[in-house]
Formats: C-alpha cells, structure tokens, sequence
C-alpha cells in the first residue's frame, strides 16, 4: 500500500471546487431544513438548474460569465416560486415528495434529446468556461498563467481561479446566512420549523417566510451548482438523486442548524470520500479484500450509506449542533 | 400576589334577559350562525354570540361540545361552513389566521405549542407585533433593528419574571414541564398586547400552586384593559374569576349568564349530566368537594 499517495490524495479533497460548491449546496440545505424545517429532497434540482442556466446563457444567448450566473440564479428563484406557491401550504412531507420528483423533471429535462440543441442532451454541455470573444469565466482570470502552491495543494491558474471564486461565494454565503439567522427574521423561521401554528398565532405570515426561506436556499443550491459548472462539465449525469442524498450527508455530518456545519461537513465528506476511493483501490489492487477495482469504488458508497445511518442514529445533531438540539427526536 | 379577597366582577354586561345568543351592552366579538359540520357531526352550531369588552367570559361545557372548534373558527385556523363574525366592528370572515391575530384578537392551543427548540426567551420574542427585524431585507442591518430587539427583551423578561419562568430564560422550552408550557404559551400571547385573549384550557396540568397566580394574571388583563374569552373545567375557577359565562352543548349555546346564575340552570345541568341529576354540578366538573346534607361527599 503506497500510503503517500493516499494522503496526498486524502489532501486534496480537503479543497477542490467540487468541496466548495457542494458546501455551498449544503447551506441552502441548512436553510430549508435545519432552520425552516422545509424537507428538500430536490437539491440537486436546484444545483442543476443554477449551472445549466449559466452555461445556456452563455452558449445560446450569448450572454457575458456573470451576466450568465445571474440568469442561473434567477432561474433557481422561478423555479423555488413554482415549487412552492402549490406546495408550502401543504404538509412538510409533501414537500418531500413533490421536491425529489421536480428534480428528476428538470433532470429529465436536461436530459432529453428535444432540446439537445440547448442543453447537450447526455453529453451536457461545456466550452462555456472560456471563450473566443472574451466574455468567458476563464477569460476574466487575472491570475498569471504557471502552478501556485505547494505540495498537494498545487493548482494551475485556471483551478485556482475558481478556488479563489469558489472561497468568496462561501465566505459570502456563510456571513449573508449568518446574518440572517441571528436576527428577527432568523427567530421567526426557526419558530416555523417547531411549530406553524404557533407562529400564525402571533400573526406572522408563515407562507411567505416559508417562501422567502425556499427562494434564499434555493440559490444558495443554484450557487453550489454554478461554482460547479466554473471547473466540470455540467451534464445530467452529475445532477442525479444521489448528489442531494449526498449533499443532505454533509449537511447532517457537519449539524443541519448551524453555519459552519455544513461547510465543515462538506469538506469532511469528501475527504473522506477521497480517502475511501484511494484506500480501497489499493486494497482492491494489493488484493487484500477478495474484489475488483470497480467493486472497490461501488463499497465507498455502502461505506457512506452506513456512516450515514450511524450518524443519524448516535449523533443527529452533526458535529457542531447543539447536543440539546436533535433535528430527529421532536 | 396572594389573591384570596373576591375580585372585582364587571356586572351588568347584557341587555334583556340572560338567554344564549343575549345582546351586551359593549360586545367587542360578535358572530352570527357559525356552522362546521366534520362529515355528518355538527361540531359548531351557534346562532347568535357576543363577548363583552373588557371582562372575563367563560366557554364551558361537557367534552366535545365544541368549544376547541368554535375557538379555530373565529381564529381563521379552521373555516366555518355558514357564518360571520367581527371584531370590534371589522368583519374577520374569511380572515387568514395571522391577520386575526395581528389585529388584535389572540389565542392560545389546547395542545400547548411551546417552540421546543427555541429557548424561552426566543418564544417570547417571537410573541412581538411588527418587529422591524423580521422583514428579509433589514434582518441584514442590524442597527434598524437592535434598539427595538432589546425593548422586546426588556418586556418579555418582566412577564416571565411575572409568570416564575424567569429563570428559564435560557433553556429550551422542550426543557419546561406541561404546566410551565402553558404559562410560556399565555406569556407569549400577551407579548403580541392582545385586545382580545382567547385561552383554551390555560389550566389544565398547571399545578394547583401556580393556579392561583395564573388566575391572578387573567385578572390582571381584565384591569389592563384586555377582554379574556376562556375554555374551562374547573367551576370553581369559573365561579372566582369570570364576569360572564357561556355554556356550550353539542355544538350549541345553551346557556349565558352571569356564574351563579347560569350553573343553576336545568339546560347546564342536563348539559353536563344527562341522567345524573342528582348529583351537584359543581362534584362532577370542579376539583373541588361540595359537602351534602348528610355530611359525606
Ligand atoms: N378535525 C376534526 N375532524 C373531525 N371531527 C372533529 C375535528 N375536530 C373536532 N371534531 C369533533 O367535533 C366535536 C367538537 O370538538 P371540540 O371542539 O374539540 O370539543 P371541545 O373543545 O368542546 O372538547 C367533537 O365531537 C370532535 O370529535
Ligand atoms: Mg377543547
């Protein structure tokens, strides 16, 4: 076993785009469930509609990187607003139900050979990253070409760019989310996650919080997906079912009502997952555990699967939670 | 706060004879034909209601007379089939429940709702009516909104210093016990200044020491001003604090009046014994003991 390479791997995943956009996801996750109590179970809907809208505003209309991005964003708001205007006044496991099955539409969507000219169909879509007339992401780069950094953290110019966006959506996110939860606004919507009623017995308009708390998650999500489409190609292969139970993962790891939990969940998650891939290839390879390579890759996920059950069952509060605060134990 | 002296009772209240549906003087509420049937049960079924402003009324009557449904009504939590209702002249019809409560007209749950994880103080401040901090955009500055925040502390620590939860403060009301809940719940009530306080139950499982500073809070309203419609068992509370009674019997109001008067009644005793009629009224809905003739309870 070539222990170096797996710890300068495991390093890696500490900060890669990838940690920082599904961080970014994770807080619109905060916002919906840890502190309105929303079930989203459509993340990814979100995330997929934040970085197609940006490349498809790029590539079809043309339209500057931020210019894009903004579109994106505006998207996730119309599509929060569609979502939830039928949906909030109903019971929170609706919302469950009816986010998981929006998000596999707008997959679907993405998916289908009608728009291919739009979206890429299966291939997804890329090139929007930088472009010939300039008004690409990568064109705005100030950075110098050449390697930055040191060790497992050495990027070129183009990666550290996005890591340099990447970190100020984040910081952004956390202080913008901060600043909301700890004042009066913040007060009324964890009162809603305990108990509706009781807050409409106060006289406050529970639906429209609800709403104003889907709209705020929901692009936060559109941003996770945006900061992932600066890097990748986005593709409906990315968007899929168990992205949101992963990001929802990170969200418990770190504690669903609190700022930096799932920052902290996110980065500790996919180290975690970049340690698994790393050990248990080698075990594959060395021939320790009796099973191929592929096997190997496909048992990180049962890993996940059982370290999530544990953590709901002996730690629901995440790391950072209030160990009075059990999301699960009402 | 000792209040063992009679309090003062408004009398006085109604005009004519002391029938259900009867006219008052000064009616801060006032509904007409409220209907809710759940299927083929009638749970609400009221003709006629008036609540006199600033006094005490009473809502009793036998379990399942529709007391709980009548309050989710005229609270826009629940909407009736036929009816129409008003505070102080301005139609709450068809009224989401969160403007009823903004405009002045207040309940509490039978089913306490405590913010279990939200600590006490936060449940307080939650109580208070147009926080410039609870609007998304000046959530974000804090100096539109802290001055008035700590107004808002400064007023929820002397109610809960007023209902013994003061030293709660800082736990979380999952942490308080089924009779503090109730008092967490009626204080955050009274944060909103309430015109109108309609309490469902607000003594059950309150234990018989804080009864009696409870009851002395209900008192305390009436004087500040407030009009207090409440749900009740127990006859004897009834019988010391309230101004006004109504009674209610599968879905009906079958009874108004005055608490001596109105338990003497034959429709209340029917109400609420059916086939004992021996029995005193007071034994079978009070907590306490009526000594008969012969000397045995
Ligand atoms: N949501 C509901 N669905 C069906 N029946 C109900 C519902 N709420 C109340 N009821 C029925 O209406 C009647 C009145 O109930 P309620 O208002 O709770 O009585 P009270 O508060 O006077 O004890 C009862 O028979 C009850 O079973
Ligand atoms: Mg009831």
């Amino acid at each position: 076993m070539d222990w170096g390479s797996i710890l300068n791997n495991t390093l890696q995943g500490l900060l890669t785009p990838t940690t920082l956009a599904f961080s970014l996801a994770a807080l619109g996750l905060a916002m919906h469930f840890g502190f309105a109590g929303l079930l989203n179970f459509g993340i990814a809907g979100f995330m997929a509609i934040g970085g197609y809208g940006y490349a498809i505003a790029v590539l079809t209309f043309g339209l500057p990187w931020w210019a894009g991005m903004l579109f994106g964003i505006v998207g996730s708001i119309i599509f929060a607003l569609i979502l939830g205007i039928p949906t909030l006044r109903l019971r929170g496991d609706y919302l469950a139900i009816v986010t998981i099955a929006s998000a596999e539409i707008i997959r679907l969507l993405f998916l289908t050979t009608a728009f291919t000219d739009v979206t890429g169909s299966a291939d997804g879509l890329f090139g929007f990253n930088t472009r010939t007339d300039g008004s690409g992401f990568q064109n705005a780069n100030p950075l110098p070409a050449g390697s930055y950094g040191a060790g497992p953290f050495t990027y070129n110019e183009q990666t550290l760019w996005v890591l340099i966006f990447g970190i100020i959506m984040l910081v952004v996110g956390v202080v913008l989310l901060w600043a909301l939860m700890r004042s009066p606004w913040g007060r009324v919507i964890k009162g809603i996650r305990e108990d509706e009623d009781a807050i409409r017995a106060l006289g406050k308009n529970v639906f429209a919080y609800k709403m104003q708390a889907l709209v705020i998650g929901g692009v936060y999500g559109a941003m996770g997906g945006i900061v992932y489409a600066t890097f990748a190609n986005v593709s409906p292969g990315v968007f899929v079912t168990s992205l949101t139970f992963f990001i929802w993962t990170s969200l418990l790891l770190g504690g669903a009502a609190t700022i930096l939990g799932p920052v902290i969940g996110s980065i500790l998650f996919w180290t975690l997952q970049a340690f698994l891939t790393n050990v248990l290839s080698e075990v594959a390879i060395s021939g320790i555990l009796p099973v191929s390579t592929t096997q190997a890759s496909t048992l990180r996920f049962v890993l996940v699967g059982v370290g999530l059950m544990l953590l709901v069952i002996y730690r629901p509060q995440g790391i950072f939670g209030d160990k009075r605060e059990l999301t699960f134990v009402k | 706060m000792s209040n063992n002296a009679s309090p003062q009772k408004s009398t006085d209240l109604h005009i004519g004879a002391a029938v259900p549906g009867c006219q008052k003087k000064d009616p801060i509420l006032v509904a007409d034909h409220i209907k809710k049937t759940f299927g083929g049960l009638t749970a609400v079924d009221v003709e006629h209601l008036e609540v006199p402003k600033n006094a005490i009324t009473a809502l009793i009557g036998p379990n399942g007379a529709g007391k709980t449904t009548l309050f989710n009504l005229l609270t826009g939590f629940d909407t009736p089939d036929t009816g129409t209702w008003s505070l102080m002249g301005n139609s709450l019809s068809g009224v989401p429940s969160f403007k009823v409560a903004k405009l002045g007209q207040v309940r509490t749950f039978q089913l306490t709702k405590a913010l279990g994880l939200l600590t006490v103080l936060e449940n307080m401040k939650l109580g208070a009516k147009d926080q410039k901090g609870e609007n998304l955009l000046t959530a974000l500055v804090p100096a539109i909104w802290r001055k008035q925040d700590k107004e808002i502390e400064v007023k929820a620590l002397e109610l809960l210093s007023r209902f013994k939860l003061d030293a709660k403060k800082d736990d979380f009301a999952a942490s308080l016990s089924g009779g503090q809940r109730k008092l967490l719940e009626m204080a955050r009530a009274l944060m909103t200044d309430p015109v109108l306080v309609m309490l469902d139950e607000p003594m059950a499982g309150v234990n018989p020491a804080l009864t009696q500073s409870l009851l002395d809070h209900v008192l305390d309203l009436k004087k500040q001003g407030m009009t207090v419609l409440f749900v009740e068992h127990d006859m004897h509370m009834v019988r010391h604090i309230a101004d006004w009674v109504v009674v209610m019997a599968e879905g009906k109001i079958v009874a108004e009046g005055p608490p001596d008067t109105v338990m003497k009644e034959q429709a209340v005793i029917d109400a609420y014994l059916g086939s004992h009629q021996d029995t005193d009224l007071g034994e079978v809905t009070g907590r306490i003991k009526i000594i008969k003739d012969g000397g045995q309870a």
